[in-house]
Order: C-alpha cells, then sequence, then structure tokens
C-alpha cells in the first residue's frame, strides 16, 4: 500500500464537513463519511504524490499513525472511491 | 471516529443535506389512499421552470449530491426532462419516484440515455388486487409495463419501492423475487400517518407481529434491500442493529421542497409547525437548511421524554416524529408503533384529543353522482 499510486476517482466528489468531509462516487452512488480532517487532508494531497508513503510524509503524518492511514485508503479503495 | 460519534455528528446538523426531497408538483393521475402529501391536483403556486433552476442551482453551490424528485406524479411537469437535464447537467445526479404511468417506450429510451439517473416504480402488492386496493385501479399493470419498459430499453437497476402495510407484509420475498427478475433493486419503506395517510394508517400499518416479521426479514436481507433507514424504530426488538445509521434525520440530513418551495424537515411532516420557511424567501433555500429556527431546534439534544426510563431508547431513539405527530403523541412519547408495546397505551391516551390534520391538502374532489335532467 505505502509503495501504491493512488488518486482519486475522477467521478469522487468530497464536500467538506465538521467531522472532516463527505465523499461521494457519482459512478456505484456511494456515500462515505471521512471521519477525521486529516484523511480529508491525506486524500485531497494524493494527486500530487506518487506513492502513498510521499503523500503521508507531505501530510506530516507521524509514522506511528501510518498503518490506519493505510487501512482507511485500503477501504477507500474498496468502494472505488480511490483508484 | 466511531459509528456513534458519527451519529452524534450528524444529529448537529451538516453544511447541506445528504438526503433531499423535493416534490415537484401536486398533480397526481393516481389517488392512493396513503399518499404522504395528500396529491392530486396541482397547486397553481407551484415553483416556475426558471425558479426550479435556481433552486438548482443553490444545491449546486452547496455541494449536493443528488436529490430525491417526487410529487405527485413528478413527470407530470411539462418540464420534467428539462429539470432533470439541468440537475444532472450541474453534477447533481437524480433520483426520481414514479408510478410508471408516463413510462413508455419512448421515455424508457431517453432515460436509459441519462447518466446518473435513478428511477423508483412504486408497488404496494405484487399482485393486482392487493396494489390497487391502496393504490388504485389498473395501478399495478402500469406500474409492471412501466418496468417492462425500463428492461427493454436497457435502463439497469432501477428500484422498486414499496410502502409495506399489513396486506403485503406477507408478500416481502415476491417483491424481492420480482425485484430480481426485472434486474432491479427493493426499496422497502414505512407506512406514515402523513397526508392521506392519516385517514388509512389504522388500517393499513402492520400489527404487531408484523413489526417483528420486518425486522427478521431485514435481518436476514437487509443488505441487500434499500429501507431509507426507514424502520430504526425495529431495532429494539435484537440485540442486531439494522443496516444504516438509525437515526431520525430531519432537519439534519434530511428535509423536503414541496412543490410551492416551502421547507419542511421531512417528506412526512407536511404541517405548519414542521416548515422551516420557504425557498423563495431572501436567502434561499441555503439561509432556511443553515439558519432556521426549526432546523437549529431539530439540530440540538432531543429529550428522550417518557421513553427516557425504556432500556431500549438508544436502540430505537424514540422512533419516527412524523407518525407520533399525526397519531396525536407527544414529540417526546413513545412511537405509535413501538415494539415494546408502549404505543397502544400513547395511542389509547391520544384517542381523547384531535390530533393535527395533515396540511396542504391537495386531493382531488370527491366525485358526486350527477344526475342530468330536469329539475
Amino acid at each position: 500500500m505505502l509503495d501504491a499510486t493512488l488518486t482519486l476517482h475522477p467521478q469522487v466528489a468530497l464536500r467538506p464537513e465538521p467531522f472532516g468531509a463527505l465523499a461521494y462516487h457519482y459512478g456505484n452512488r456511494k456515500l462515505i463519511f471521512l471521519k477525521h480532517p486529516d484523511v480529508v487532508r491525506v486524500v485531497e494531497s494524493l494527486d500530487g504524490t506518487a506513492t502513498v508513503a510521499e503523500t503521508l510524509a507531505a501530510c506530516h503524518i507521524d509514522e506511528a499513525r501510518w498503518p490506519s492511514f493505510e487501512q482507511a485508503l485500503t477501504n477507500l479503495q474498496t468502494s472505488e472511491m480511490l483508484q | 471516529m466511531s459509528k456513534t460519534q458519527l451519529v452524534e455528528q450528524l444529529k448537529g446538523g451538516l453544511d447541506a443535506p445528504i438526503c433531499l426531497t423535493w416534490e415537484l408538483t401536486y398533480a397526481c393521475n393516481l389517488e392512493c389512499v396513503h399518499c404522504l402529501s395528500s396529491s392530486g391536483q396541482r397547486d397553481p403556486r407551484e415553483l416556475t421552470t426558471d425558479e426550479a433552476k435556481a433552486v438548482l442551482d443553490e444545491l449546486h453551490d452547496l455541494q449536493v449530491f443528488y436529490i430525491n424528485i417526487g410529487g405527485g406524479e413528478p413527470m407530470i411537469r411539462r418540464d420534467f426532462f428539462e429539470l432533470l437535464e439541468y440537475s444532472i447537467g450541474r453534477g447533481i445526479g437524480v433520483k426520481f419516484s414514479t408510478n410508471g404511468a408516463f413510462i413508455d417506450a419512448t421515455k424508457a429510451k431517453r432515460l436509459t440515455e441519462m447518466d446518473y439517473l435513478d428511477i423508483q416504480i412504486s408497488l404496494d402488492g405484487t399482485d393486482a388486487v392487493t396494489n390497487d386496493a391502496v393504490r388504485g385501479e389498473g395501478s399495478y399493470d402500469t406500474a409492471i409495463a412501466a418496468m417492462q419498459h425500463l428492461q427493454d430499453a436497457g435502463f439497469g437497476e432501477f428500484k422498486i419501492s414499496v410502502v409495506v402495510t399489513r396486506h403485503n407484509v406477507d408478500q416481502l420475498d415476491e417483491f424481492k423475487a420480482l425485484a430480481d427478475e426485472y434486474g432491479a433493486q427493493l426499496r422497502i419503506t414505512r407506512l406514515r400517518p402523513s397526508g392521506r395517510g392519516a385517514d388509512s394508517w389504522h388500517d393499513l400499518h402492520p400489527t404487531q407481529a408484523q413489526q417483528r416479521q420486518i425486522y427478521d426479514w431485514l435481518i436476514l436481507n437487509g443488505e441487500n434491500v434499500l429501507t431509507g433507514d426507514s424502520f430504526f424504530h425495529l431495532n429494539a426488538l435484537g440485540e442486531e442493529p439494522l443496516p444504516g445509521l438509525n437515526m431520525c434525520g430531519a432537519g439534519r440530513v434530511v428535509c423536503l421542497i414541496d412543490p410551492i418551495g416551502d421547507v419542511y424537515a421531512c417528506p412526512f411532516v407536511i404541517h405548519d409547525e414542521f416548515k422551516a420557511g420557504s425557498v423563495r424567501d431572501e436567502g434561499g433555500f441555503s439561509h432556511v437548511w443553515k439558519q432556521s429556527d426549526l432546523f437549529t431546534e431539530l439540530r440540538e439534544p432531543q429529550s428522550a421524554g417518557a421513553c427516557a426510563s425504556c432500556g431500549s431508547y438508544d436502540a430505537c431513539q424514540g422512533g419516527c416524529m412524523a407518525a407520533k405527530f399525526f397519531t396525536g403523541i407527544p414529540l417526546d412519547g413513545p412511537d405509535p408503533e413501538c415494539v415494546s408495546g408502549h404505543g397502544e397505551a400513547a395511542l389509547l391516551a391520544a384517542s381523547s384529543i384531535q390530533a393535527p390534520k395533515p396540511m396542504m391538502d391537495h386531493s382531488k374532489p370527491s366525485r358526486v353522482a350527477v344526475t342530468i335532467g330536469r329539475r
């Protein structure tokens, strides 16, 4: 996962909310709650970086927290929010 | 953040609704006995095409991802396709509910060519007798014909939308099979005593034993069936919660725009008490959603009232506000269909008062036999 190149699916829109953001996939109609502002920050930064590790570093995410971000991004990949 | 924390957040309201229902017209070719909006005749004050487009512009700016269009029968509006195309063009997906009367082969083809569009065909029985008793003579055949047209046109997975009543609850498996047959997805929702439903609810709502039946069926089949989260009052029946957020979204993540532009807390509470404002007011929909007194109040922590001492309150959340309101039960009282049996006493207590009457009745005048001839 850390070496993977991920981008936001072109049919996904993010809407900021007090708890983080809502992600909506216009293709498969899935609505997902991004329940932490840091996850939103990371997802928004994916497009400008080559690997997930690079994104996490660029967003100054403490390495101790990387496993939980890997899990969150994997879930988003499963629901096709990320590709 | 856990699911519980998320639900707490959502109760405080979102910057824009997730689930916005917009009823385009009060006109309808049918007169279903449980119609939540008492539809029938068009209201002369209904939003014009330009006004409707201005609302869509606003929803676009609020980043509303999709809207649920209903009525009345929305396809009766002459600008139906124009508004559909405008909405989708502005990045707002559309799911619309219809009785299917206006979906012929040509329209089915046109609908199939559009992206970001979902269609819900309303059907309340898997046979004509059961369905037509509620939705009117011939409405079963009409719905099936529309489903056939959509399948023939290759629309893909449309939805079959069922209001669960005392008379069709035994048909849930058959509804699922029917949906599968047409490559459709099944959606079942709870009957509310709203609109004309206020008069028919007592005869149509599922019995206490049937509530258990619905719960058990949803535990088995719920992951593949849509419910609009409408059965959360059943959660007190077991350890396992039904799929979904299980909270009342009224004014928090849900609202209704009615055909004349009035904004209500949810589609089931068309009554002045739950009217937050109008899209025609200064500041438009945005102002109503973000600033109205009613929505602000609904986003405050709600009292458990009479249910506070019940161990099931966390599971059922006291049930549905609309169901209580139109049966005359206080809003902090139990749901009339409380699965722990507190609904019956509450209904009995409420029976001596006049329950609030649904407003905005657009039912067609009842037909009176006219004798033509000399006086």
